[in-house]
């Protein structure tokens, strides 16, 4: 049939008819070709692995993200009730970023998810394929002139070939898809050494310039309560000794203790 | 006669002139260059071969016909028709 099957038809043909004709024995070429089988499987657990492995480094990755939004999200809230509307809108504008980097994580994830269910569906039935082979080269070695068996270890192998020729493109496409992720985490990694995403970054253990200026806030608002709980003991008001003790580290107004105005 | 779907399975089709149809329509697409008819028409084609029922899985023939998998873009259906082909050589 001309069309769309033609190409593969015919590669996967020529790929099975090269594996039949490394051997002449016809128990030889069944052995070879049980090997080669066995073989393949192997590849495919490795293959299997491999995504699983990239899979879970993107969901490593999409749980650090996932914490740096809700930090994001608590530094907007602490910076806006402070006043500091800038802050929340730089904190809100990153959170934005990250939110959008998730995304594409999530899409990444679903789609190695759908590649590693691919290999494991290719591996069973290549699996099946291989345990019905070799029931029958038992029975083709024990049954058939070296003629006939010829005929029957072509067929025979003709399934088997087919099977692994998919499961060598499931395995391609797996292979295509998680270089794909890794040439664009390269690319990300560029990115960040260039600072473009310092907010991610900076998310796991590190403290960004947002970090310091919400501890320098939170620190600055502690001095304004205890300031707040002074005067009330104090019973003074006014701005001017309030302005003396931000500056002065917790010391006392100067009109409020005399002697000091020896030093 | 068995036709399989790359990465999915080996089916029995009984109707050899329907899927000669199908596959025209699919080829139609190529030529418009219409990523989407395309996949409309591939989708229809694949549907068609499912709808004949796998064979057993320890069954040991080979496929009359190999078709690309169902996520094959047009430009890769292109090629698997006039090129280098999908399965690495």
């Amino acid at each position: 049939m001309p069309g769309l099957s033609g190409r593969m038809s015919t590669v996967v043909k020529s790929k099975i008819s090269k594996m039949l004709d490394k051997a002449e024995d016809p128990a030889e070429t069944l052995d070879y070709s049980y090997q080669k089988q066995l073989e393949q499987l192997q590849n495919v657990k490795k293959g299997i692995a491999d995504v699983v492995t990239a899979k879970k480094r993107l969901q490593a990755q999409e749980g650090t993200i996932q914490q740096g939004i809700v930090k994001l999200d608590t530094q907007a809230r602490q910076a806006l009730a402070a006043g500091k509307e800038d802050l929340a809108r730089t904190a809100l504008e990153r959170k934005n970023g990250a939110q959008t980097e998730l995304q594409t994580l999530d899409q990444q994830i679903t789609d190695l998810q759908t590649q590693q269910d691919q290999l494991i569906d290719s591996e069973q039935k290549l699996r099946a394929k291989i345990e019905a082979f070799r029931t029958k080269k038992e029975v083709i070695k024990a049954q058939y002139s070296a003629a006939e068996a010829q005929v029957k270890i072509s067929e025979a192998a003709t399934g088997v070939g087919e099977q692994m020729a998919d499961v060598g493109l499931a395995m391609q496409r797996a292979v295509d898809k998680t270089e794909q992720m890794k040439a664009r985490a390269g690319a990300v990694q560029e990115l960040e050494a260039a600072g473009t995403f310092d907010d991610l970054t900076a998310l796991g253990s590190g403290e960004d310039d947002i970090d310091r200026q919400l501890r320098e806030l939170s620190s600055g608002s502690a001095v304004d309560d205890e300031l707040s709980k002074m005067k009330a003991e104090l019973g003074t008001g006014g701005l001017a000794p309030v302005r003396e003790l931000r500056s002065g580290s917790g010391e006392p107004p100067a009109d409020a203790a005399p002697e000091e105005s020896a030093s | 006669m068995i036709v399989r779907i790359s990465m999915e399975d080996q089916y029995e089709v009984q109707d050899e002139a329907k899927l000669h149809e199908f596959d025209s329509a699919a080829h139609a697409a190529i030529d418009g260059d219409d990523e989407a008819a395309f996949h409309a028409a591939y989708e229809q084609l694949l549907a068609f071969v499912r709808a004949g029922g796998p064979v057993d899985d320890d069954h040991l023939g080979g496929s009359d016909l190999i078709l690309p998998p169902a996520d094959v873009s047009l430009a890769e259906a292109r090629t698997e028709f006039s090129g280098e082909g999908l399965l690495p050589g």
